[in-house]
């Protein structure tokens, strides 16, 4: 410290030398010989010195510029040799001496430790201040999320929510304010007293509390034993089941499986003998499982390994025959109906090669829908398609969110012109797909002759699965998103131009009449408004310069035909007599009104007539070739004279057959494709408009719309039938003040 | 000789009590009423049909103020009480059932900014544009006592608008700056600054009841955390936000009143994307405030008129406007739900039913299984378009039809040209961005 200060108080002495220097050097600097620019340092200089004056740049050192007789000795500086002037070298001459020497320590120590930096300016600050807080109370308002989503998902909330518990007041704390009046409580108390019986406070004695607490030491000690056996034994099956969990080898998995499903068959071969109903219980599951399978449009040859089969059939005989395989599960999945047991180990079998092919998710939507057949429950293009999309794993997510908007779209050009950007973009992504696989393409083509096709065929296998990653990570990054925005968040409407709820018009409606005029004037709007695209419209839109896509839909379209699901490829008659899957739900009811229907039509044909109407109506929605002729045009006309053949042939305009009719294949159904417009007043639309997705069959809005809501005495034990809120007056109120307000 | 005779079990045929319906036997069968859905498709649209012609909302209009009424409040402990603040500084007290004023004072020189009550209902605060923050006495005063407030607080500065408490006998202000205050003091405990512009509105959570919300004149909208007296995050918006509200029910959800004719409800967690735009007024959104379910909230604008929205819906399910309704300064939906009150410019607070076509006074249990029913029939066959149409039917003034017209147009103009733009430019380069994310304009940290 005490070098410090001397080192200042060197500067101070300097500072004054400079001072003193100045007015001997200034008249020097008026001689008239010296030039403009050194006027100009001088003045620089005496700048410097007075702005040295103030503490900020007192330190600057003095510059030597010209020789002159006093050389101050303190004028030295270092600027010329770029050094900078070390404190020890200052302190050299004082080595010898060994006062200084502590002095020095210090000096050094001083020199080692760091500079504390710089704190942070303080807008720096509050923003970190902030970001912690505001973390920290977004964690603590998580807490809320379960409450919140119970509150939406709730069918009722009563308020108040909190309700004001009526306190139950222990017998003891009752009967103490109770006094025995009538003869006979006066005896029954007599008699407890006599017997020594708690009357007032707790009703049993302490003693007899405790001796009904305790237990005795026998059957402690057994307990203890059996808990601990139960212990060992779930700690060794939790190893166990670890150790087998973490083998890996797949043919050990399978051999697992299938030793599984050959003790299940021969467990319901020995339930067979013993008892029957529960075998056909059995039965019934193991159907329901192909049932599934077959669902699950798996053994479809669209997989991945099917795919990669597909390419390696070609060189490689045991991919053929696996390829082949799978055809024949296809084909046998898919071609019966007759509900017969299947072994299920077949199935188990093709299940662990195909785990990959399909993902489950395409599944979970058909699982809900528990009826025989969904497929036969419904039959709507829209869902089919969008079925169709999720089984495609290569396609981008978008045309599920664009089916969504375009559901909706149909109420507004707005929404339109929304869907026809989308459309766009799509477009977009698809050129640039196709442009991947051409690249993949040709490579494959041109090397084939090669005998590095292995090469090629596991470049092949890298770029798909690159791709794969690739449609991996965006859902990914999908999910991620998601998942950072909490589930409460997560429910947000699809839409965003949302159709007005309100229809809002400067007429007023106030009798039940002008009502009424307004009802059929809805309907009458509907009439007028342009049917929306329908899927199949949709799909021919998009232009046919994109060498993917074309391709793609008709294979699609094929997957999803009715014919191949439900393979009544006979459009005969006597499929009528057949039974069908359907039919082979059918209860003893059913039947029995089927009974009755034939009683009653035992006279009439009703099939032949069924068929002429069918066929009526196929021949009215056929369109009708024009006839342009005219009859006595050019040539002689009359009674009996036709127009020449080659006239008729040549003004006879024939109209392009319109798509197949949707009842093509179902020969007892008569499917008519034009809408009736005095029923569509009463009917829903075909697409369910965006709010009412709860319509969908399996939720349980669906069955309660499909059934009557039920007669005035089953109503009010109705539970469905609650409203929605119930709020009682005066929630959180002073009970005297809540009274009705009117 | 044994004679047989018919026995049958009274039960099966005697009602319990006089007042029951009688008893008919009756197979429930449903292939035995094959046209039971037709027949409550009927229902459906008769009480459709009769809950339009019962839609009356109208309840009364309470006038005495001198001049517009600039703030409401609702007693916490009173159904029937209610206080309001003009805009030449008086401040009345009312009493709904007897729908008079019980109480009227000069509280300020000049606007009344705000009006709250303690949470206790012993009295109320309010702030003025005279710089300072008064309490009152919810009881007015004795015989020869004269009419003064428990405290008053002069500031510096004008105070915009005041919250109380929920729990605690604590207050904020705003104006310049959020300021908090312990009831006993006359100074500040914290007062909480971001940025310069003067602030609104701010209200408390009423479930975390330490945090604040506010929202200045330089369109943005603030959190506040009054246990660590610090500003949390800061939404900036298009245009200016008017107030804030946040949802009873749950603790993270606000919806906010803007002047670009919308309505935005946030998650507090995620301000970057509202959870919903509400949109259908024509004008600017001056106040809003949520019923105590949480489900709804009622909207005031300056278009004249009132919008009860559902809280996850961008469209309002009523609008509420009277021919003498000028533009609606405040709102507020009462402490039971029912009811909905609505301060506006020319000087009288209108009280309106909650729901349209609800029936008052109190229903016998056959009424409520009636309507009950009836609901659930509406519901159910809400899609087909014949009820439709009518349910959804309003009558609207003809400006404010003839401005909805407008805007649709303009807003098909503005969209045609997005699409356009995109459409002949290169791909990528035109962002599109959502209706929700459109009307955000940064969050700061």
């Amino acid at each position: 410290m005490s070098a410090l200060r001397a080192e200042e108080s060197l500067l101070a002495l300097r500072q004054q030398e400079e001072l003193e220097d100045l007015p001997k050097e200034y008249p020097l600097s008026t001689s008239e010989d010296e030039g403009d620019s050194d006027g100009e340092r001088k003045h620089q200089k005496l700048l410097e010195a007075i702005s040295s004056l103030d503490g900020k740049n007192r330190r600057k050192l003095a510059e030597r510029s010209e020789a002159s007789l006093k050389v101050s000795e303190f004028n030295v500086s270092s600027e010329g040799s770029r050094e900078k002037l070390v404190l020890s070298d200052l302190l050299e001459p004082g080595k010898t001496s060994s006062s200084l020497a502590t002095v020095k320590k210090q000096l050094n120590r001083v020199k080692s430790k760091k500079t504390v930096e710089l704190p942070l300016n303080k807008e720096e600050v509050e923003r970190i201040h902030r970001e912690v807080a505001f973390n920290k109370t977004s964690q603590a308002l998580s807490k809320w999320d379960p409450i919140v989503l119970k509150n939406r998902q709730a069918e009722q909330l009563v308020f108040p929510l909190k309700k004001e518990q009526s306190a139950f007041a222990p017998i003891e704390h009752v009967l103490s304010g109770w006094k025995a009046r009538t003869p006979m409580e006066q005896e029954i108390f007599n008699l407890l007293h006599k017997n020594k019986q708690p009357v007032t406070d707790p009703l049993l004695t302490p003693v007899e509390k405790a001796s009904l607490r305790a237990m005795s030491l026998e059957e402690a000690k057994m307990r203890r034993a059996e808990l601990q056996r139960a212990r060992a034994l779930q700690s060794y099956y939790e190893a166990r089941a670890r150790r087998e969990k973490k083998i890996k080898s797949k043919k050990y998995h399978k051999v697992l499986k299938k030793g599984k499903a050959k003790k299940a068959l021969k467990e319901f071969e020995k339930l067979q003998k013993v008892s029957p109903s529960a075998a056909l219980e059995e039965l019934e599951k193991i159907e329901k499982a192909r049932m599934m399978e077959r669902m699950s449009l798996k053994h479809q040859n669209s997989g991945k390994w099917a795919k990669s089969k597909a390419i390696m059939a070609k060189y490689d005989l045991e991919a053929r025959q696996a390829l082949q395989e799978q055809l024949a599960r296809n084909k046998e999945l898919t071609q019966k109906l007759q509900a017969a047991s299947e072994s299920e180990e077949e199935e188990e079998g093709a299940e662990d090669e195909d785990e990959m092919l399909v993902p489950d998710a395409v599944n979970e939507v058909r699982m809900n829908a528990d009826g025989p057949n969904p497929w036969m429950l419904r039959n709507g293009p829209g869902e089919a398609e969008e079925l169709d999309i999720q089984k495609d794993p290569e396609q981008p997510p978008e045309p599920v969110a664009h089916e969504a908007s375009e559901s909706e779209g149909e109420e507004n050009p707005v929404a339109e012109e929304e869907m026809l950007l989308k459309e766009l973009e799509e477009r977009r992504s698809l050129r640039k797909k196709p442009g991947l696989n051409q690249d993949a393409k040709p490579v494959g083509r041109r090397e084939t002759k090669d005998s590095s096709s292995q090469e090629v065929l596991s470049e092949l296998r890298a770029l798909s699965q690159k791709l794969n990653k690739e449609n991996h990570r965006s859902t990914k990054q999908k999910v991620s998103s998601a998942r950072t925005v909490l589930p409460v968040q997560r429910e947000e409407a699809a839409d965003e131009e949302e159709e007005p709820m309100l229809l809002q018009r400067p007429e007023r409606a106030r009798t039940l009449d002008e009502l009424e005029e307004l009802g059929r004037e809805g309907c009458f709007q509907d009439k007028e408004r342009p049917r929306p695209a329908v899927n199949g419209q949709w799909l021919e839109r998009k232009p046919n310069n994109q060498p993917g896509a074309p391709k793609e839909k008709p294979k699609k379209e094929q997957m999803i035909d009715l014919q191949n699901l439900l393979s009544t490829k006979s459009p005969s008659v006597k499929s009528l007599a057949v039974p069908t899957t359907v039919e082979e739900w059918e209860d003893e009811e059913e039947k029995d009104q089927r009974q009755m229907i034939k009683e009653a039509f035992a006279g009439d044909d009703v099939i032949r007539d069924f068929l002429k109407e069918k066929r009526e109506a196929v021949e009215a929605s056929k369109p009708k070739d024009v006839d342009l002729t005219l009859p006595g045009w050019g040539e002689w006309g009359g009674v009996g004279l036709m127009p020449s053949a080659k006239k008729r042939r040549r003004f006879l305009i024939k109209i392009p057959e319109g798509p197949p009719r949707k009842d093509k294949n179902l020969p007892n159904v008569i499917i008519n494709e034009k809408r009736n417009i005095h029923a569509a007043a009463h009917q829903v639309r075909e697409r369910a408009p965006s709010g009412c997705l709860s319509l969908l069959p399996g939720s349980l809005a669906w069955e309660e719309g499909s059934s009557a809501l039920g007669s005035r005495r089953m109503r009010d034990l109705d539970h469905r039938i609650k409203s929605v809120l119930v709020s009682l007056t005066g929630s959180g109120m002073n009970n005297s003040e809540s009274t009705l307000l009117f | 000789m044994k004679v047989k005779m018919l026995s049958r079990n009274p039960d099966n045929y005697v009602r319990e009590t006089k007042l029951d319906l009688q008893r008919v036997p009756r197979n429930y069968d449903p292939t035995l009423h094959p046209f039971e859905v037709p027949r409550e498709y009927m229902r459906a649209l008769n009480a459709t049909k009769l809950e339009r012609v019962f839609a009356k909302p109208f309840l009364a209009s309470l006038d005495g103020h001198r001049d517009g009424v600039n703030c409401l409040a609702k007693h916490p402990k009173s159904l029937a009480t209610v206080l309001s603040g003009a805009c030449d500084g008086e401040v009345r007290i009312w009493n709904l059932t007897k729908r008079k004023c019980i109480r009227a004072l000069q509280a300020h020189e000049g606007f009344v900014r705000g009006i709250c009550t303690r949470f206790c209902g012993t009295s109320f605060f309010t702030v003025g544009d005279d710089k300072t923050v008064k309490q009152w006495k919810m009881d007015g005063p004795g015989f020869g006592e004269e009419e003064e407030p428990l405290h008053t607080i002069l500031g510096k500065t004008v105070y915009t608008g005041i919250d109380h408490h929920w729990k605690e006998a604590v207050f904020a202000t705003c104006g310049q700056q959020v300021d908090i205050w312990d009831e006993q003091r006359t100074n500040p405990i914290c007062s909480m600054t971001w940025g310069f512009d003067s602030i609104s509105s701010v209200k408390f959570n009423p479930i975390e009841t330490f945090l604040l919300g506010s929202c200045a004149s330089d369109r943005n909208i603030v959190l506040y955390d009054m246990r660590q007296a610090t500003p949390l995050k800061k939404v900036i918006l298009d245009m200016r936000t008017n107030t804030i509200c946040w949802n009873p029910m749950e603790a993270f959800i606000f919806t906010a009143a803007n002047e670009d004719y919308n309505l935005y409800t946030f998650d507090m967690r995620a301000l970057d994307t509202p959870v919903m735009v509400h949109m259908d007024h024509v004008s600017a959104v001056l106040d809003v405030d949520y019923s105590p379910t949480g489900k709804e909230f009622v909207s005031a604008s300056f278009d004249k008129s009132i919008r009860i929205f559902p809280v996850d819906k961008g469209r309002s399910r009523e609008v509420y406007h009277t021919k003498r309704m000028q533009h609606v300064i405040c709102v507020k939906w009462t402490s039971d739900s029912k009811y909905i009150m609505c301060g506006s410019d020319e000087m009288n607070i209108r009280l309106w039913k909650a729901n349209a076509s609800e029936k008052l006074g109190v229903l016998t249990s056959r009424e409520k299984a009636a309507k009950d029913y009836n609901q659930k029939l509406k519901e159910k066959f809400q899609h087909h378009p014949h009820i439709k149409r009518i349910a959804r039917h309003r009558h609207l003034p003809k400006s404010i039809y003839s401005q909805i017209q407008e805007q649709r147009i303009m807003r098909e103009a503005r969209r045609r040209k997005e699409v356009n733009r995109l459409k002949h430019s290169k791909p990528g380069s035109v962002p599109i961005v959502s209706e929700k994310k459109k009307h955000i304009v940064a969050v700061v940290k």
